[in-house]
């Protein structure tokens, strides 16, 4: 517990643990054995290359959206619309995939455009508003969450209605799809497709942004105080527009990966869980692109093995969300472990335990109200 | 026109009552300055509370089963609106993060126990409450006709919680203080009040209004839990906002989404109506929203110490 990275990857460990005793004590209380239904659970994420290959397909949305959360969470913003900005990134995609015939090279590389520009002008608007009218951008990205929602629900079936479904749109051609046959060969035939490439080059390329730019330096800045890199000379307006435009531009890469990638079609009336688990995997991953990176493969890994578990066991496959849930309130009281962490080690030290009040949440502090 | 009105009204209240009470709940808890994000996880807690113990009812005592599950709704939400009070109030923790942790935990929670009990994950309610006329009160003109025909129970209950919970925050003690908690925490602590157990009041009070508001669907319009509330509680936030944190205001708000929301659903079967894509209509709630925001931003009415954790070291 040298540095407060490290602190805060350790506090995520006990929270990923006390999540997984939740869920333990949630078998049993259902009357099964939780020992099998974890090793059911990994098992069934894990044991062999195809497996491997889902989790990792599953991730990758959990990736993009897990960024988009943490990169707005350092400039001091909440992007709770990442489910929002990853259906306009699918649906520009999907309009991008289903119009032009262009060849493979030339689609992909257009439709990851349109879905970066989608999710980034979507997200923009919040940023705006926060910047220009201080509209505190919770209640905004909510409410363009649903506007998406309705967006996606009247546009699909108008424009690319499926063969035999009003709900969903026509397939992707396999010239518009992330799936490559190297890549799935080499995972014998899983979901896994490029967009967990793409995953991989964004979060080197976020930690580069943040870590090592003056861009970085100044979102950074922002989240810790507005007022004093306002006086330090840095425009914060322009920075939190920059920040959320960001965001949004990684969560409608993800919605590309997803839509585009693990599966071929967007359906309608479905608010994508994965914006919501974003927040949980950027707090988890303690806002940084590694941190991430590990969190959004672990989430993967539980819902890739939940179906298995289910067909083992006679567990509910929703075992694994409320495992995430559990572990998204662990780590958002990770005061009281804190406190718990402190006290160990004061005795340790044979000093008397000294009351801690330390505020420990990761984010920036937020000044002010909406 | 007139009949068109007639014949949407009633769904427009069915619709706004979860809404209003929900947002009340949120009033509460936001004036003594806890961000309640949670509000749609607590509806969720309450549609389960509420449909699970009416379906275990319902066959042993018809009529009361009702009754009982919208008071387990509400004690219920008070319950598990303690997690969000312990977080936020207890151990300072980021009020945001554990609300959306709140409403994560509440619906896979929830679904899972759903899962457990029926194999399917919906609960199912045989009966719901009967729209009734009221006596008297229906046959006046006009007003008789919109407001006092084809009423749910609950509609009434919601509206004197309304009565009462203005009166208790602006004309009590209790309410006094915890305004204050909201205003100034400082200040309300040098008073001699303890900011704490306001706050955790306010957050519970918020949870059972909540968990109400989710009973309530279930006994009017939806009658199947279904392991979602569908956004209504991010509405109801999202209403305290456009109501500039007021009973009156929030009053107005819930039904211009209830209305509006009404008015999207029934407009395919409205000539004048169906022309117009439903793509405007279902989003016009939302974006109305967005611009009340904007132009109410200058002067908004948020409670000054919504959001911050009270630390009695700080000046």
């Amino acid at each position: 517990m040298t540095t407060r990275a490290g602190r805060e990857y350790i506090l995520s460990l006990v929270a990923i643990v006390l999540g997984l005793v939740a869920g333990a004590v949630l078998m049993l209380l259902s009357g099964n054995n939780p020992l099998l239904g974890y090793l059911y659970l990994f098992r069934g994420g894990l044991m062999n290359i195809e497996r491997l290959g889902n989790t990792l397909a599953t991730a990758t949305p959990l990736i993009f959206t897990g960024l988009s959360v943490a990169f707005a969470f350092r400039t001091g913003l909440f992007n709770i619309g990442a489910a929002g900005q990853m259906l306009i990134g699918g649906l520009c995609a999907t309009a991008v995939g289903l119009t032009f015939p262009w060849s493979r090279p030339v689609l992909l590389a257009a439709m990851l455009t349109a879905a970066l520009a989608g999710g980034g002008l979507w997200a923009a608007l919040p940023g705006w508003l926060k910047a220009r009218f201080n509209v505190h951008e919770v209640v905004s990205t909510i409410m363009m969450n649903w506007i998406a929602f309705w967006t996606v629900f009247y546009m699909v079936p108008r424009y690319f209605k499926g063969p035999f479904l009003e709900t969903e749109s026509q397939k992707l051609p396999d010239t518009a799809s992330l799936k490559t046959q190297w890549l799935s060969a080499l995972f014998n035939g899983s979901y896994i497709n490029l967009g967990i490439v793409l995953a991989i080059v964004f979060v080197a390329l976020t930690a580069f942004i943040l870590d090592q730019t003056t861009f970085g330096y100044e979102l950074k800045a922002v989240g810790f105080n507005r007022h004093a890199a306002g006086v330090a000379g840095i425009n914060v307006n322009r920075n939190l527009i920059l920040s959320m435009t960001i965001a949004g531009a990684l969560a409608g890469l993800g919605g590309a990966t997803f839509y585009a990638g693990y599966a071929s079609n967007m359906q309608i009336g479905v608010l994508p869980s994965q914006g919501f688990d974003g927040i949980a995997v950027s707090l988890l991953g303690a806002n940084s692109p590694l941190g991430v990176l590990g969190a959004a493969i672990f989430f993967g890994l539980l819902h890739t093995g939940k179906g298995f578990m289910n067909a083992m066991t006679r567990i509910p496959p929703e075992i694994a969300d409320t495992i995430i849930a559990t572990i998204i309130y662990f780590a958002a009281t990770s005061i009281m472990v804190e406190r718990v962490l402190d006290r160990l080690k004061r005795r340790r030290a044979g000093q008397l335990p000294v009351a801690a009040g330390r505020d420990t949440i990761a984010a920036p502090k937020k000044g002010g109200a909406r | 026109m007139w009949s068109l009105i007639t014949q949407i009204f009633p769904y427009a209240v069915a619709f706004t009552i979860p809404l209003l009470i929900t947002s009340l709940g949120g009033l509460f808890s936001e004036r003594s300055g806890i961000v309640n994000i949670g509000l749609e996880g607590l509806m969720i807690i309450g549609m389960f509370t509420g449909a699970l113990t009416i379906s275990v009812l319902e066959i042993a005592m018809p009529g009361a089963a009702i009754w009982v599950g919208l008071l387990a709704a509400f004690i219920a939400g008070a319950l598990f609106a303690m997690l969000h009070a312990f977080a936020c109030i207890t151990l300072n923790a980021n009020q945001v993060i554990s609300g959306i942790a709140v409403n994560m935990v509440a619906g896979a929670l929830t679904t899972y126990l759903a899962r457990n009990i029926t194999g399917s994950g919906n609960i199912l309610i045989i009966h719901g409450l009967v729209r009734k006329d009221v006596p008297v009160l229906s046959a006046l003109p006009v007003i008789g006709r919109l407001v006092f025909t084809q009423t749910y129970a609950t509609t009434w209950l919601v509206l004197f919680l309304v009565v009462l919970s203005t009166f208790t925050l602006y004309k009590t003690k209790f309410g006094l203080r915890l305004r204050a908690c909201g205003e100034h925490p400082h200040a309300a602590d040098s008073a001699g009040i303890n900011v704490h157990l306001v706050r955790y009041l306010a957050v519970m009070i918020s949870g059972a209004f909540a968990g109400l508001g989710g009973a309530t669907v279930i006994v009017t319009y939806s009658g199947e839990f279904n392991g979602t509330a569908a956004g209504l509680g991010f509405l109801a936030l999202a209403a305290l906002i456009f109501g500039q944190w007021k009973p009156l205001g929030i009053l107005g708000a819930t039904f211009f989404f209830g209305f509006a929301s009404t008015v999207a659903n029934v407009s395919q079967a409205i000539p004048a109506l169906a022309k117009i894509s439903g793509i405007y209509l279902k989003t016009f709630p939302y974006i109305v929203t967005l611009i009340a925001l904007v132009l109410s931003s200058k002067s908004s009415q948020a409670p000054k110490a919504l959001g911050e954790p009270y630390d009695k070291g700080k000046r």
